[in-house]
């Protein structure tokens, strides 16, 4: 008997131990090698389609650094894991895309599988860019191609062990990935169909606006609740447009005009969402941006947020952040705290005043700063920085007075919320 | 029927506003119920004056906040462009500027440039004896055996910088100066290369740093603390930021 276990537990481990170390993917294919012919990716309205589709996605905003040639990598994206550095996408042979067919870049977009075999980072977010279509990813494909050859080599990977163990995904995979290209739902319109293939494949919105768990694996059911961004210390609001959600009370026109100009009469885009409404979804089609926010409407209703049990007596600090508000806030947000029609944002309401943490509350108090940038928006009014006017505990006060006057209710903001949040790095 | 209640009670709400408003005469409780807001470019850049002042006078007491009054408009922008491109270093400058765009920091850079402030005096270091002369020498003649070219070569024969690329020396304070030639050998401050002024504050000894930011302090102001005209220096050094100009010497 026991020597029966002993010799299961061996073959198991065995069988582990080859599931484990057994490669994955097809060998690389070169690109005269490919299926695709050379004469299809110098397709200019396949490259046009290709710009366009690169936009939707945001893929500039990570591989690009900072001053740097757009696309050529070199951004480097703090996880809690590790450091992982965006690789160089334009056709250099090198240190670029120049030996990829369109296989291996299919590979890796739609099965998160580099191209010697290699399993990708989920940074890389391949949960949700499995489910571009075929033919979008070729356009895309196409457009990279296109683009000037830049040289610049990968910096190196900044993961610590375990997580540098790259066979180590298998089991987040596991757990984790889904492959597979959007599957349209036939009860819907074309258009909920549109919006949702755009929000839940290109625009990869889910891997921001929803909580991840400890190991790194982000939330898809219910989808784009809002959650903490790690890293990064942002949280990104919940995005049902429904009763108790993150943008209840927003219409159609008001999303519209968030991603179009980073701006809407319910709230306005800053901290990652204004590098995503200038990089990105300014330059989204109308019709593309209205399917997001009919695709976005459909998302249920959210539970009511349980009534705040907090012992905290918080009198007294909120009679000093009305004295705060007053002296800082009121010439801009008004009284009322409904900002001012086109120019500032109202805090009664607003997904970002109200959302569980106070990270985007206390964030935005002590950074101020621009909204985006865009041809609808080309020269926003600013928000002064409170990080050198006000103590850690005004800003608790102010934060609090906001996030509980007029229709507001959610948490008290501590001391010791805003001396965690001032100091966090910027990028 | 609660449609209807809520536009009535609005209505009253406007209604008690004007009243209050009228009665008391208090404007600014007024303007904070509803803020009317100045479609002008200095109400739109808070974010900056909060720092730098309404007019870009800045914190010259500290040398914290740099003023922005009057320096040149093409000098100005590329500051700006260098924080965007993360070639200067401060987290609060980049987050600010990182989603403006080239119009539009060029009109925050014009706005600033055209403002007059006067200048005031900023607190001196104790110096070390010699200190003054040795800053004046580098100032004005600079250190031919260690290829350092004089300020006064590039920033003007008044040191009020030249137009449009060229900042002022003089009417900073002491800190300010010594700061950015120290933030240059730090790397916290770069621009386009060939970055001539990494070369040159990486040439000045520690001790030349202080004398050289002593003797630019503490100096008599001009008469006309405006830049020169564009083209009235020819840089002894090729400057990226300088485009075609310096003979590259």
């Amino acid at each position: 008997m026991k020597r029966a276990i002993v010799a299961v537990a061996a073959v198991l481990l065995l069988l582990g131990g080859w599931w484990f170390l057994r490669g994955v993917g097809h060998a690389p294919i070169s690109p005269s090698a490919s299926k695709v012919e050379a004469a299809t990716l110098k397709d200019p309205t396949l490259i046009a389609r290709g710009e366009y589709l690169a936009t939707v996605g945001d893929c500039a905003s990570c591989h690009t650094t900072q001053g740097g040639a757009r696309y050529a990598g070199g951004r480097v994206l703090a996880t809690p894991f590790g450091n992982v550095p965006a690789p160089n996408l334009t056709p250099d042979r090198d240190t670029g895309l120049g030996e990829w067919s369109f296989e291996d870049f299919w590979q890796a977009l739609h099965s998160g599988i580099g191209r010697h075999g290699e399993l990708l980072y989920p940074v890389f977010s391949y949960t949700s860019f499995t489910k571009v279509t075929h033919d979008d990813a070729l356009a895309i494909f196409a457009y990279l191609q296109s683009l000037p050859p830049v040289h610049q080599p990968s910096k190196p990977l900044g993961l610590d062990f375990p997580y540098s163990v790259r066979n180590g995904l298998k089991a987040w995979r596991a757990l984790y990935f889904r492959e597979g290209t959007y599957q349209a739902d036939a009860n819907r319109s074309a258009e909920w169909n549109r919006g949702a293939y755009l929000v839940q494949g290109l625009g990869h919105c889910n891997e921001c606006h929803a909580p991840r768990d400890a190991l790194g694996g982000s939330q898809s059911n219910p989808a784009l609740v809002g959650g903490q961004i790690p890293a990064q210390n942002w949280y990104a609001p919940d995005l049902s447009m429904q009763a108790n959600g993150g943008l209840a009370g927003w219409s159609q026109q008001d999303i519209v005009a968030l991603l179009k100009t980073g701006q809407s009469s319910r709230g306005t885009a800053f901290g990652p969402m204004a590098e995503v409404v200038a990089q990105s979804t300014q330059h989204m089609h109308e019709d593309d941006l209205r399917a997001i926010a009919i695709y976005l409407q459909s998302l249920p209703p959210r539970a009511a947020p349980k009534a705040d049990s907090s012992p905290l007596d918080t009198k007294t600090v909120l009679v000093r952040g009305a004295q705060v508000y007053v002296e800082r806030c009121a010439d801009c947000h008004g009284k009322d705290g409904n900002g001012v029609a086109g120019i500032y944002p109202p805090l009664s309401g607003n997904s970002s005043v109200n959302e569980p943490t106070g990270i985007n509350a206390i964030r935005v108090v002590l950074l101020g700063g621009f909204p985006p940038v865009t041809a609808g928006n080309p020269r926003p009014y600013s928000m002064p920085p409170f990080a050198q006017q006000l103590s850690d505990s005004d800003v608790a006060a102010v934060v609090t007075y906001i996030r509980r006057s007029w229709s507001n209710q959610a948490s008290p903001i501590l001391e010791r919320d805003v001396i965690k949040y001032r100091h966090t790095p910027i990028d | 029927m609660k449609g209807l209640s809520a536009k009535w009670s609005r209505c009253m709400l406007v209604l008690a506003v004007l009243v209050a408003g009228a009665g008391i005469g208090n404007a600014r409780a007024q303007a904070a119920v509803h803020p009317v807001i100045p479609d002008t470019l200095q109400q739109r850049i808070a974010a900056c004056t909060a720092c730098h002042g309404a007019h870009g006078e800045g914190t010259p007491e500290s040398g914290f906040f740099p003023r922005l009054a009057g320096k040149p408009a093409g000098y100005l922008a590329r500051q700006l462009k260098d924080f965007q491109d993360g070639l200067r270093k401060y987290a609060p400058m980049e987050y600010t500027v990182r989603q403006l765009s080239p119009e539009y920091l060029q009109e925050i850079a014009d706005y600033f440039a055209a403002q007059e402030v006067p200048y005031v005096h900023s607190p001196m270091p104790r110096l070390a004896p010699g200190a003054l002369k040795r800053g004046e020498q580098l100032v004005t003649q600079g250190d031919p055996a260690r290829q350092i070219p004089p300020c006064s070569a590039c920033h003007g024969t008044q040191l009020t910088g030249v137009q449009p690329d060229i900042p002022g020396l003089v009417g900073l304070p002491y800190d300010y100066i010594s700061s950015q030639l120290g933030s240059w050998r730090t790397k916290t401050r770069a621009t386009v290369s060939p970055d001539c002024m990494a070369l040159i504050a990486n040439r000045l000894s520690d001790s030349d740093i202080s004398a050289v930011s002593a003797w630019l302090a503490g100096r008599e102001w001009p008469a006309d603390m405006h830049a020169q005209a564009p083209g009235t220096v020819t840089p002894p050094l090729h400057c990226g930021v300088l485009g075609k100009q310096g003979d590259g010497a």
